[in-house]
């Protein structure tokens, strides 16, 4: 297997980084934090306030190493990529499979499966982990319940025929799951009602927009290795500027960021004074609680879960890169059908 | 024969990936499938010393470093680590390649064709007959000496021509797992030879079935 390199968050407000024979040096202030060597890494995410110089840019292309900046808040502002991979041929087969309504059908398919799958999982694993120190009858009826009718919608979703029918079925799954998802988080401070995007305007929903943005931007980078089009998406429709096979292939990962997130709050790694509330009435992390999120998140890449697919233990950082693998191939021919991350 | 001029050039060094897997040859030459490992990174170390064209004339004998091939009409082309042309009475001089490779002879003839390809290079270029060349392996630090008959000429060709099938058809064979030969292969965790040997609907069916 693929090792893990490492994604850097750097989020240090006037920082400075450049390369120093093969490293990346982060300089505050002119003096120096840290060292690194540039084959270690996979990607570079900076935060807001952070300058990079040409010649760090240029050996990071060079050596595959992604730099993504964003603002403050996690919104993506520019990406700076080496040469993408003359994989010519892959990009013809995606872009003319995305063309068929019936292959774009098929695969989108599986990859909701996927979601529905391990939406599923995380209400079975809260009920097989507190289902019995659950007292209040109606949350133990309402998360039986929804695990049915998630069983439920994984049936429909095989039958659909079109990306519309598959929309609706996925919104139907989404508001049973997120219907009792605040019956999963342990810390009563923190109150969830809907999934709600822009602003997300509880802490919750901050955390969940916070930590997709992270995940769309490792399955982006994956899918640019593996010499796939991120831009052209099967399920997700085209949109300039939208990374829609990202988010494709980003669905069936959703649910390990909210049981990542669910750990957060429940484990109390996060409080709700970590958080800053802005005119416009959303919310954001203040800066070392982000900190503190950020090196979870890279902790958590390194864990390893079973792919039941591959029949192997992998780090669930490499997730996105073995389905991106997978994806290829089915477009290549090598199998007869994409196969999405089942979490077991 | 049609002749190949007009046809995207084959490398001289993919013919070996080719004799090692008809499929590692389309994942390299169709899918710019490329894994440095320890091995490619050692073979570039070795080949380092050989990779800066030079020549140099000492008695009967030009030794040229690092010369460009090609072959226009078998349609390949490469870069030979050093051709030794030995002049002869008459005052020609006939080339004589020799190629620097890792390791030890092997039991297959991979190393043996890309060299013969390498001699039909030579033959077209200059009008002459090239029927002696060395492999020079790295491991045991000798020359082992390769005569181009009949019989490595038609295998020679008979590569080429089947890689330049799969590329006129732009299809990766499927993989066919073997132990032996994938294990030891570095684009093994790209090309996941067992794990496509299932059928990936039937096993997603089943998956969902089970609960
Ligand atoms: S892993 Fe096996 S089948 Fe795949 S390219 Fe290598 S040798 Fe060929």
């Amino acid at each position: 297997m693929r090792p893990l390199r490492n994604v850097i968050y750097v989020q240090t407000q006037n920082s400075w980084l450049h390369k120093d024979n093969e490293n990346l040096v982060l300089k505050v202030d002119k003096e120096t934090i840290a060292r690194i060597p540039i084959h270690k890494l996979q990607g570079l995410v900076c935060f807001g306030q952070v300058s990079v110089s040409p010649y760090l840019m240029a050996h990071c292309a060079e050596n595959g190493v992604t730099i993504t900046f964003l603002n403050m808040f996690g919104k993506f502002l520019a990406r700076v990529e080496g040469p993408v991979s003359g994989n010519v041929l892959l990009r013809r087969t995606q872009h003319l499979a995305g063309n068929s309504s019936e292959s774009s059908v098929n695969i989108a398919q599986v990859m909701l499966t996927g979601k529905l799958y391990n939406q599923r999982y995380v209400i079975r694993r809260y009920l097989r982990d507190h289902g019995e120190t659950i007292t209040d009858k109606k949350v133990l009826f309402d998360l039986q319940t929804a695990e049915k009718r998630l069983s439920r919608c994984l049936t429909q979703i095989t039958d659909c025929t079109t990306i519309d029918t598959l929309m609706g079925r996925e919104g139907e799954a989404a508001q049973v799951y997120f219907g009792v998802f605040n019956h999963l988080i342990r810390q009563k401070d923190f109150e969830f009602d809907i999934r709600r995007r822009r602003p997300p305007s509880d802490p919750v929903n901050a955390l969940l927009s916070f930590c997709y943005t992270l995940l769309i931007h490792d399955c982006r980078s994956a899918l640019e290795t593996t010499g796939l089009d991120p831009a052209s998406g099967f399920l997700h429709q085209l949109r300039s500027g939208r990374p829609s096979l990202a988010l494709d292939i980003a669905e069936e990962f959703r649910p390990l960021i909210d049981r990542f997130v669910l750990t957060l709050i429940n484990k109390r790694q996060l409080v709700v004074k970590d958080f800053e509330t802005w005119p416009n009435g959303s919310l954001t992390l203040k800066d070392e609680p982000r900190k503190t999120l950020l090196a979870a998140w890279q902790d958590r890449k390194q864990d390893t879960i079973l792919h039941p697919w591959f029949e192997e233990t992998v780090p669930i950082g490499i997730l996105p890169w073995l389905q991106s693998q997978i994806l290829a191939r089915f477009l290549r021919g090598d199998c007869d059908s994409y196969v999405p991350f089942l979490w077991k | 024969m049609k002749t190949m001029q007009n046809l995207e050039p084959i490398y001289l060094s993919r013919l070996q990936h080719y004799l090692y897997c008809s499929r590692q040859f389309a994942l390299i030459e169709l899918e710019d499938v490329w894994i440095e490992n320890q091995f490619t990174a050692e073979g570039q170390v070795l080949h380092q010393r050989v990779n800066l064209a030079d020549q140099q004339k000492r008695g009967d004998v030009r030794t040229v470093w690092a010369l460009r091939l090609s072959n226009i009409e078998f349609g390949i082309e490469g870069v030979a680590d050093v051709v030794e042309y030995h002049r002869q009475e008459a005052g020609i001089e006939i080339p004589y390649p020799i190629e620097y490779k890792r390791g030890k002879p092997k039991t297959h003839r991979a190393d043996e064709v890309q060299l013969c390809a390498q001699a039909l290079c030579l033959e077209e270029m200059h009008g002459v007959d090239v029927t002696d060349g060395a492999l020079f392996y790295g491991e045991v630090r000798r020359r082992h000496p390769v005569h181009f008959d009949a019989e490595l000429r038609n295998l020679t060709i008979e590569i080429i021509l089947a890689c330049r099938a799969i590329v006129q058809s732009k299809v990766t064979p499927k993989a066919f797992y073997e132990a032996k030969k994938c294990n030891g292969c570095s684009l093994i965790d790209q090309c996941h030879p067992e794990r496509f040997r299932k059928s990936a609907s039937s096993w997603l069916a089943a998956q969902l079935k089970k609960d």
